[in-house]
């Protein structure tokens, strides 16, 4: 099943700033709700998001549970060289999950 | 003045004033002139405008992709896909959403699109039905509906009419325990707000919608009860004649608005 | 009053429509976020430093279509480079029960020091959006949001 949606740019000029922007389906249950009989619905949220760009870490975020369900995170980054821009998003209850584009830099 | 020494003429008085006033509310609670009618598009804000533009940023897509993996998933004892009848759904199924719910033969009465799949995964796939609003069904809704995007909805089958009517009552009675009807809001108060959410006109143009309130995807029906229990009424069940009643009613009176599914509201 | 319904008064029915409409729109409120929460949540990112206003843009709409998912945009001023850069973004709120929003950590090789993402406010409130700079120094912004429940809730 679909897990997430990434958005970068095929191709790139080498010291171009391209934007990324992500997207990964997820409840983000903040922990804060309770349901119909009061009772409370315990937290289930992404909690960190890292991305690397051929190895190397370009950006992290901590996530608390403010950020709306389905997370959408952009950021940009100066495209240096072709390879690989890889994700990952960790969570509660051992949520990992992962994707990775390629890139091409000339 | 004997006359007017008695009550008689003041309870004509009220009554004529009654009459009057009850006039002015019918005549008030008349359906919005089509070329006044806009999608509720034209009411969001310029973030939500943008995250239904693109594709890419839009959390439905998720779901699209999904219905795109369903529709090539064989399923049921008869192992079949939709795409082993179907072919690929960009060209079978557009226009197919734009023109739904429709009118279904063997069932002498209007299915939407949610039941219709649910039909072909128990009379062809020989499989259970998907529960209504479950992230199957609704997959597939939102991939089938996709592919009617930019389509003018139309509903001219003759067949449809007496449900477009049931609908039409249910739209214009007040119910609940407001006494509200459908028609107050959003034929009479629309472009007003209701504690400072604006009033949409309430034309389902971009259904399944991923709704920023829910921050996840839902159908026509669900919106449909969430507002029925907005209003104090008892919202009809998923599939009820009702609602797909309301369905057709509602798709009607959006005739020849764009289709925007899959869209993004507030 | 010659307004009674079949022995309850108008006034008793109501009431009990009004309870009846309340109780299904009250969400049990836990302990919230409070401005003073939120600068402890800033002092723990911070320490002792100074946070001089400047350089750092929010871009959130002032009156939001719903709380549940509200875009935010932060952009600030920095060429960028290895020796001037943003090092992270920390954004912040008043009254959601927790102070915190998300911590963006980027460095020179971003290009440019811009994040947007979608949130949740609870309340009308101040967000505050602070960014760490690779010279030790910290410089923010504030918005004010208006925040109002959907006019029409349904149930959970």
């Amino acid at each position: 099943m679909a897990r997430a949606l990434i958005n970068v740019p095929k191709a790139a000029k080498r010291g171009q700033v391209i934007e990324i922007k992500t997207l990964i389906s997820h409840i983000m249950e903040t922990g804060f709700r309770h349901d119909d009989v009061g009772q409370p619905i315990p937290r289930d949220i992404i909690t960190d998001f890292v991305c690397t760009y051929n190895g190397e870490q370009i950006f992290r975020a901590d996530l608390y549970p403010a950020v709306a369900a389905n997370p959408f995170i952009t950021f940009f980054t100066v495209a240096t060289e072709s390879g690989t821009i890889a994700f990952e998003w960790n969570g509660d209850n051992g949520f990992h999950e992962t994707e990775s584009v390629q890139i091409m830099v000339e | 003045m004997i006359v007017f020494a008695t009550r008689w003429w003041r309870y004509a008085l009220a009554a004529a004033l009654l009459i009057t006033a009850v006039a002015v509310v019918v005549i008030a609670r008349a359906e919005i002139p089509l070329s006044e009618r806009h999608s509720g598009y034209d009411d969001i804000g310029r973030d939500t405008k943008a995250m239904q533009d693109d594709d890419m940023i839009n959390p439905a897509t998720l779901w699209v992709l999904d219905g795109e993996t369903l529709w090539n998933t064989k399923a049921g004892a008869a192992g079949r896909a939709c795409a082993d009848c179907h072919g690929q759904a960009a060209d079978s199924m557009k226009g197919v959403a734009a023109r739904y719910p429709a009118y279904d033969a063997a069932r002498k009465g209007p299915v939407d699109l949610e039941q219709r799949i649910n039909i072909c995964r128990t009379d062809h796939q020989k499989a259970m039905p998907f529960k209504f609003e479950s992230k199957e069904l609704l997959a597939l809704a939102t991939y089938v509906g996709r592919q009617s995007r930019g389509m003018q909805i139309e509903n001219s089958d003759e067949r449809l009419k007496p449900f477009i009517e049931a609908g039409r009552k249910l739209f214009t009675q007040r119910q609940g325990q407001i006494n509200l009807s459908c028609a107050q809001c959003h034929d009479d108060n629309w472009g007003k707000h209701l504690a400072s959410s604006l009033i949409p006109q309430g034309h389902p143009t971009g259904y399944p919608i991923y709704r920023l309130e829910w921050q996840s995807l839902g159908s026509l029906q669900r919106r449909l009860r969430n507002c029925m229990i907005g209003m104090r009424a008892e919202p009809y069940g998923y599939g009820a004649p009702e609602n797909v009643n309301m369905e057709v009613f509602l798709m009607w009176r959006a005739r020849g608005l764009k289709l925007e599914t899959p869209a993004v509201r507030p | 009053m010659r307004d009674s319904i079949k022995g309850t008064t108008r006034r008793e029915l109501l009431g009990a429509i009004a309870g009846a409409g309340i109780a299904s729109v009250i969400r049990i409120e836990p302990s919230r976020a409070t401005p003073t929460s939120m600068k402890a949540a800033i002092r723990n990112v911070v320490g002792e430093a100074a946070v001089k206003k400047g350089k750092v843009h929010i871009d959130v709409p002032p009156l939001v279509e719903n709380g549940n998912t509200v875009s935010l945009t932060i952009e600030v001023d920095s060429p960028m480079t290895p020796k001037d850069h943003v090092k992270a973004i920390h954004v912040f709120n008043e009254l959601n029960p927790q102070p915190n929003v998300i911590s963006a950590h980027i460095g020179p090789h971003a290009g440019r020091a811009k994040i947007s993402t979608r949130f949740r406010l609870a309340d009308t409130q101040t967000i505050v959006a602070i960014a760490e700079m690779s010279d030790g120094s910290f410089w923010s912004a504030s918005a004010d949001v208006v925040v109002t429940l959907a006019a029409c809730l349904e149930t959970l």
